[in-house]
């Protein structure tokens, strides 16, 4: 299949936890400004894919990553990277809300002020302009100082899209955002995958279906480590070329 | 018997016997609260806090200097081990979780936290008076700071592991480095636990008799000088309660009283802390 602009590239991947063989020789590209989706049975290795991708797993000694990964052509597992940086090009959202312990400005802040010396009007404006993306201004623009734990589910789960967007990334990663929600918050944070695209490449592990076939252009159907399928969304849902995607998809495995 | 009799009877029998064994627990320490209370309130006066501990035979007297001293004793030595405390959690839970230097640690701090505190004093005696040739409120500073130690370091590393990893991860995912995750996000979501844990120390060396007894000793007088032996409650209750003074022993009492009062509130500070922590 051809991508058009493709930003990531996976190039005879490999990844073990220990010895166990997770990622099994991953070859294919994401396409710029575009989300693309990855779906699978529990414990297909989606997640790990995706956390390859900021190098969460360097915080674990046992994992390793072998092959390439390109982003807009430079080897992300070179030891040339610095990891910081590249976090602060690939937001992170995960399945549970994790808002940090202070103020919800602050949590906005808080990835800002790692990368960047802003005086406190632009501050102000950063973290405005974060919080109208997320689409959650509106909700709290009267409660900046109050503690982000104070928030509902869904508006957590907001403020960390947030707290990532505010550092201007090109890519976000969301790992299964919507599990721990109710239908009302993922329902809104579908529609904010759609405009987010926009600016920004978005890549999703989700265990629903649907909700990959609702906001994704591209999507990976994995399965035992390996990616079975990967294509267009509205065509591998519709006539995958596979058996086993048909099988996982139309329920009849899993 | 059928099988939902049997039940009922087994859930009677349990039950029964665990209430006994709380009201068996309740009643001593009610009348310990009791005797403290009965005769530690009788003692309670103005001169309690205005006047120095008298001499033998004296009819007047207070326990100021002991109180002063008490306060000086317990704020050194919890400034003292609560830094050290603190960071050795911090790397327990958060740098030597699985290597043999935290490994180590945690075994050596598990040694020291279910340490007798008379062997403590005497370690202290050992290496500071002994070589110093006096007894010093410093020595009962470092005393007492060992005895803090380790109940720090237990409860930081306990309320750092208590932070979920995912919200370790979602500060590294913006680029955080390692300082920055521990100081300004786990550190400051465990902050409510590990103040308790200072809290409990703080009531632990309140009371603390035996490393004192070999280090600040005790002393009749107004003195605020480090390197000379300092008056405290527990040695000063230890000292009068056996004597055959009348005097004496109501003072005893009247500073039991005090020390029960003053940890009775840190606990529920302390409860207080968790709570508000809890509702936010």
């Amino acid at each position: 299949m051809q991508i058009n602009d493709a930003q990531i590239e996976f190039k005879d991947f490999n990844f073990y936890y220990g010895k166990f063989h997770a990622l099994k020789n991953i070859n294919f590209k994401m396409a710029r400004h575009k989300c693309t989706a990855f779906i699978g049975p529990s414990g297909c290795g989606k997640s790990t894919l995706l956390r390859t991708i900021n190098r969460m797993y360097d915080l674990y000694p046992e994992q390793r990553a072998d092959g390439q990964l390109l982003l807009d052509g430079r080897n992300l597992l070179g030891s040339d990277i610095d990891v910081s940086v590249l976090r602060a090009k690939i937001g992170m959202v995960f399945q549970k809300p994790t808002p940090f312990p202070m103020s919800i400005y602050d949590n906005i802040a808080f990835g800002v002020k790692l990368h960047e010396r802003l005086s406190a009007k632009d501050m102000d404006d950063r973290v405005e302009w974060a919080l109208r993306k997320a689409a959650l201004w509106e909700e709290v623009k009267d409660k900046l100082h109050q503690s982000g734990m104070s928030l509902s589910g869904g508006q957590q789960q907001r403020l960390c899209i947030a707290r990532g967007i505010a550092v201007k990334p090109e890519v976000i990663l969301l790992d299964e955002p919507t599990s721990a929600l109710d239908p009302i918050s993922t329902a809104r944070i579908e529609e904010l995958v759609d405009e987010l695209k926009a600016e920004f490449t978005i890549i999703i592990v989700t265990h629903n279906m649907q909700q990959a076939a609702r906001i994704s252009d591209y999507t990976a159907y994995m399965y035992l480590g390996e990616m079975v399928e990967f294509g267009v969304t509205d065509e591998l849902f519709v006539k995958p070329k596979k058996k086993e995607t048909e099988d996982y998809i139309t329920g009849r495995f899993g | 018997m059928n099988l939902l009799a049997r039940r009922k009877l087994t859930n009677k029998v349990a039950l029964t016997l665990s209430l006994s064994a709380m009201a068996f627990g309740l009643f001593w320490l009610a009348w310990i609260l009791w005797t403290v209370f009965d005769l530690g309130l009788s003692g309670l006066s103005v001169a309690l806090f205005t006047e120095m501990t008298p001499p033998p035979g004296a009819d007047s007297g207070g326990l100021l200097n002991a109180i002063m001293g008490s306060l000086i004793l317990v704020t050194l030595a919890t400034l003292l081990g609560t830094p050290i405390g603190i960071l050795t959690g911090v790397y327990l839970a958060e740098y030597g979780q699985h290597h043999w230097l935290g490994k180590t640690t945690r075994f050596i701090n598990d040694l020291l936290l279910s340490a007798p505190s008379i062997v403590i004093g005497l370690f202290v005696y050992a290496v500071v008076v002994a070589q110093t040739g006096k007894f010093s409120a410093w020595s009962g500073v470092i005393a007492l700071a060992l005895i803090v130690l380790p109940v720090v370091v237990r409860t930081t590393e306990n309320m750092l592991q208590l932070i979920p990893n995912t919200l370790r991860e979602a500060a590294f995912a913006l680029g955080a480095p390692k300082s920055v995750v521990i100081s300004k996000v786990t550190l400051r979501a465990a902050r409510a636990g590990v103040l308790t844990g200072v809290l409990l120390a703080v009531a632990r060396i309140a009371g603390e008799t035996a490393p004192l007894l070999f280090t600040a000793l005790s002393n009749q007088f107004w003195s605020l000088n480090l390197n000379e032996p300092m008056a405290n409650l527990p040695v000063t209750i230890f000292k009068f309660a056996m004597s055959p003074f009348t005097n004496w022993q109501e003072l005893a009492w009247a500073g039991v009283f005090l020390i029960t009062m003053g940890v009775l509130v840190l606990n529920i500070i302390a409860r207080v802390f968790l709570r508000a922590e809890k509702i936010n």
